[in-house]
């Protein structure tokens, strides 16, 4: 018994491990709050660790532990809003301030400054999507997951995640069109 | 269709290549924006706040002597409240105390003065009655002489 359970540690450590900054991403990009992704993930995995029996492996683990990660956002939003809100927007940063971070590349620096202008209206319009919206845009364009893994994570149809991504990606080319 | 037409769509198809390839760089870009602001988040250097045991000691000691002020404070406002309603209970039952023995005294004034005026009139009628007896009976008709002389 007390084998299985060191085996059972090993092997999580290594989910840990291989998973652990993927899903801070997504939380990071989705809360736009470094403190409260952080939390967020310790939950995640704290979660996935108590309910492991229930993982059937019908899925990928990185998908059923970013379902975990999308519900404890859903979660958190919604008793914060009831409660800590101010303080939880006060937290918050702008998702444009991503395109500060944007590589240089081999770009001069007029094709820097665009770059990041382009960033910032990205992060501008993914910042007015609904919460589900933003959810499937960013397990789409950030993490690159495929329609069915988003389906999956997401628990919606293939058919209702095409329809939310295809409005969230037509509010972006709005934001890029608007700025020209 | 004519070549102009055939311009304007030509210039139209490569106005949305355009646009999709702009999309396609925008959300490039964002991603690899994301994914560096999220290396840098995660691999930032962590500060954990150990407290001081002799400033949470400090802090501990502070709360507690608060509690005692307040404590304090409160409890003496309450003893004082306490000391002048039993002072004002006092006194109140004083008044009443000196008003009784005043009415007492007074009434016992009244009582002595009718005492008095009784005892009086008494006294008179017993001298009276004791003049009329210390005069026998057949005498009195020498004792009626005696004031007809008198007045004569």
């Amino acid at each position: 018994m007390a084998m299985a359970e060191e085996i059972g540690a090993e092997e999580f450590s290594a989910v840990v491990a291989t998973h652990r900054q993927q899903i801070f991403r997504f939380l990071l990009a989705s809360t736009r709050d470094v403190d409260l992704a952080e939390t967020l993930t310790q939950d995640c995995f704290l979660k996935a660790h108590r309910n492991w029996a229930s993982f059937r492996g019908e899925s990928s683990a990185m998908t059923w532990l970013m379902r975990i990660a999308i519900n404890l956002q859903k979660d958190h939003w919604r008793n914060r809003r009831m409660q800590f809100w101010r303080h939880a927007r006060a937290n918050a940063v702008d998702l444009g301030e991503a395109s500060e971070w944007l590589p240089s590349g081999e770009r001069s620096a007029e094709q820097q400054l665009l770059a990041r202008e382009r960033v910032r209206q990205v992060g501008k319009a993914v910042e007015g999507l609904s919460e589900r919206q933003r959810t499937v845009f960013l397990l789409r364009y950030v993490e690159e997951a495929e329609l069915s893994e988003i389906a999956r994570a997401t628990g919606l149809s293939e058919g209702t995640v095409k329809a939310h991504l295809s409005r969230a990606v037509a509010k972006v080319r709005a934001e890029l069109g608007a700025r020209q | 269709m004519n070549s102009k037409e055939k311009v304007g769509g030509v210039s139209g198809v490569s106005n949305i290549a355009d646009e999709e390839d702009k999309l396609n760089k925008a959300l490039g870009e964002f991603r690899l924006s994301v994914h560096a602001w999220s290396d840098a988040a995660y691999g930032r250097t962590r500060t954990a706040v150990v407290p001081n045991p002799r400033r949470v000691w400090w802090l501990a000691a502070g709360w507690a002597l608060g509690c005692v002020l307040v404590a304090g404070g409160a409890s003496a406002g309450v003893w004082e409240h306490h000391q002048h309603q039993q002072e004002m209970r006092i006194a109140a039952a004083h008044a009443v105390g000196q008003q009784r023995q005043a009415t007492q005294v007074r009434e016992q004034q009244v009582r002595e003065e009718k005492a008095d005026l009784l005892t009086r009139e008494d006294l008179l009628a017993k001298v009276d009655k004791d003049v009329s007896r210390e005069v026998p009976a057949a005498m009195e008709p020498l004792g009626q002489l005696m004031a007809e002389d008198e007045t004569q």
